[in-house]
This record gives C-alpha cells, sequence and structure tokens, in this order.
C-alpha cells in the first residue's frame, strides 16, 4: 500500500462529482458535485505534497479552499436570484439565452 | 504508509466515496448535503493523515461549518421539497453521461493508479519541522513565495462578497407603509378599535369555544377566535351554568 491510494481515492470522487454534474438537474445538488470535484482535486494536490515532501501541494489546495469559498457565495446568490424569477431550481429552467 | 495509517485510509476512503455516492443518488437535495457533509468530514481526517493538519481544520470550518450551512440555508429559501425533475430537456442525455462519466473514471483510476506504483513517498516529517510546525510551514510559504496570489485572493473575496449582495439585493419598489398608513387602512374598512374581547372563560371544558357576555346576557360572537369560528364550534350559553357562576362569584355555595 503506497501513498497513490489517495490519488486513485480522490479520482473516483471527481468522477463520482462528475455524473452528479451531468445527470442531476437540481442546481444545488450540481453546485455541491462541483464542490466534492474541488475537493476531491484537493486530496490529489495534500497527496502529491506528502509525496514529494514539499508544502507547495499544501498551500494551493489552501487557495483551492479560498476560490471554493467565494464561487459558493456568488454561485448560491446565483440559485436565489433565479429562484426569485423563475419559481425552479433547476438547471434546465433558465433556458431564456438559448437561442 | 504504515498500518495505522492504512487503516484510517480504507475507513475514511469507503466512508468518503459512499457519501459522494449518495449525495448524487438521494432524490432530496438535503439528504444529499447530509451526505456530502459526511464526505467533507472523512476527506479532512485524511488531510490530517497526510501530515496537514492545518488544511484538515480547515476543511472542517470552511467546508462542513460554513459552506455546508450556506448551503442548507440556500435549500430552505429554495423550498426543501424541490426535488429533481424527471424530464430531459435534452432526450437521452443522461444514460451516455452516466456511462462517459464512469468511463472517464476508470480511466483516471486505471491511468492515474498504474503510473504511479513506484511514486516516491518523501513524507513531510522534514518540511513540518523546519519552520517549526506545519501551519508555521504554510505561513512561510504563503508570505514569502505565493505572497502575490494571496494578496489577490482577499481581492476576489471582496469581490465575491460585493457580488453577493448585488445579486441578492431586492429594490423596493414601493414605499414600505409606515404605522400611520397601516392605521388608516385599518380603520377604513371598518375594523375594530383596540384589542377584540377576550372569549368567556369558564373553566370547565375547551374555554375558548365559549363566547363572552354583554351586560345584557347575550353572547358576543367576536370574542370567540376567528378559527374556532371559521369551523362554527361555538359552545352555546348553558344559562344553568351561568347561574352556578353568578352564585360562586357572589360567595354563595349551592
Amino acid at each position: 500500500m503506497n501513498p497513490s491510494n489517495y490519488i486513485v481515492l480522490s479520482a473516483m470522487l471527481f468522477s463520482i462529482g462528475g455524473i452528479g454534474v451531468l445527470v442531476r438537474r437540481n442546481a444545488i445538488i450540481v453546485f455541491m458535485s462541483v464542490e466534492l470535484m474541488l475537493n476531491a482535486a484537493n486530496l490529489a494536490f495534500v497527496c502529491f505534497a506528502r509525496m514529494n515532501g514539499s508544502l507547495d501541494g499544501q498551500v494551493v489546495a489552501f487557495f483551492v479552499m479560498v476560490v471554493a469559498a467565494s464561487e459558493v457565495v456568488v454561485g448560491l446568490a446565483l440559485i436565489v436570484t433565479v429562484f426569485r424569477t423563475r419559481r425552479s431550481a433547476s438547471v434546465d429552467e433558465p433556458n431564456l439565452l438559448k437561442y | 504508509m504504515n498500518t495505522g495509517e492504512a487503516v484510517v485510509f480504507w475507513i475514511c476512503a469507503i466512508l468518503a466515496v459512499s457519501g459522494a455516492v449518495g449525495m448524487v443518488i438521494s432524490r432530496k437535495a438535503v439528504h444529499s448535503a447530509l451526505w456530502i457533509a459526511l464526505t467533507m468530514i472523512n476527506l479532512a481526517i485524511l488531510y490530517v493523515a497526510n501530515s496537514a493538519p492545518f488544511l484538515g481544520m480547515v476543511q472542517i470550518v470552511v467546508y462542513t461549518g460554513a459552506v455546508m450551512m450556506l448551503f442548507l440555508f440556500v435549500l430552505m429559501v429554495v423550498g426543501v421539497d424541490s426535488s429533481d425533475s424527471l424530464i430531459e430537456t435534452i432526450k437521452g442525455q443522461r444514460i451516455p453521461a452516466l456511462l462517459l462519466t464512469l468511463g472517464l473514471g476508470i480511466l483516471l483510476v486505471w491511468g492515474i493508479g498504474s503510473s504511479l506504483t513506484g511514486a516516491p513517498d518523501a513524507g513531510l516529517e522534514q518540511a513540518n519541522t523546519i519552520d517549526g510546525g506545519n501551519v508555521q510551514g504554510i505561513a512561510h510559504l504563503l508570505f514569502t513565495s505565493y505572497l502575490i496570489p494571496f494578496e489577490a485572493t482577499s481581492a476576489l473575496l471582496i469581490t465575491a462578497a460585493m457580488g453577493a449582495m448585488v445579486l441578492a439585493h431586492r429594490e423596493r419598489w414601493v414605499v414600505k407603509p409606515t404605522q400611520k398608513m397601516l392605521s388608516i387602512a385599518r380603520f377604513r374598512t371598518g375594523g375594530h378599535p383596540g384589542n377584540l374581547p377576550n372569549p368567556g372563560i369558564y373553566a370547565r371544558h375547551n374555554a375558548v369555544d365559549t363566547p363572552a357576555l354583554l351586560p345584557d346576557g347575550t353572547p358576543l360572537p367576536e370574542s370567540i377566535p376567528a378559527p374556532v369560528r371559521a369551523r362554527a364550534d361555538i359552545a352555546p350559553v348553558d344559562h344553568v351554568d351561568l347561574h352556578d357562576v353568578r352564585a360562586i362569584s357572589e360567595g354563595h355555595s349551592k
């Protein structure tokens, strides 16, 4: 057993998050899946830092967390705004810019 | 990786993957939020196992603390029972999407997993002790080589906060009614000045359905609360009871 198990776990979580983004239609669940994908990438960063014996990977994971937090704030505000006008949290509803 | 870490890894990995799968297959969004909170906590434990205690704590505080609470808050605003619609906007999109992502997952796991068999495992013991600890080491890097990105994140956070305020702000289109306007509107339609009379309480049964009595002995239906009045649940005035009550209140016993 070596640290690459963490990378495999990270790849699995990333794919599960991808399935959630593509299959689910509720905007909030899609958003949670995006968070899961970001976390999977973070796990890979932390593991790479440990494999290479340098803290740079942890700093990058820290930056990913900062960006994810601000992304959550703006994204949830968007969901609330869309819900207020369309009365729906489905990602298929906002289709006015389709054509 | 020693035995203890292997045990921690397998427990947390299984819990994290089951949390992720539960998040994707839950019908209700609240259940999804709880499942992904499980995943986040297990990832935090795995960070600590990877000698990243600072990131583990940040993961718990930021993700399970702040982000998931924000998600739950928005879920409550949007409506807890807003489950998925089964209508596919793009016909037959689900199955190919599922298969392609599964293919991506197999490719990632197989490709990366097999390429990492002889990977180095330097460990962070030296990097964590050189500045006196993990937090000090990260702080050293943040304020030296990563100073510019670190400053940029402050601009990002301020922009995100501003963006959320602008997006969630709702302009008031009508004037907020003052207390004076409210009372004028109330009395123009013939509202009752002051409180309505209480129901007549004779603590013998469900007292709120007992109407209060006017001085001449007639019952006053307005003294019954409106919901009780709406289902016509008004107790008839029992004059024998009334006689008893009057006798008790005047100090005579029967």
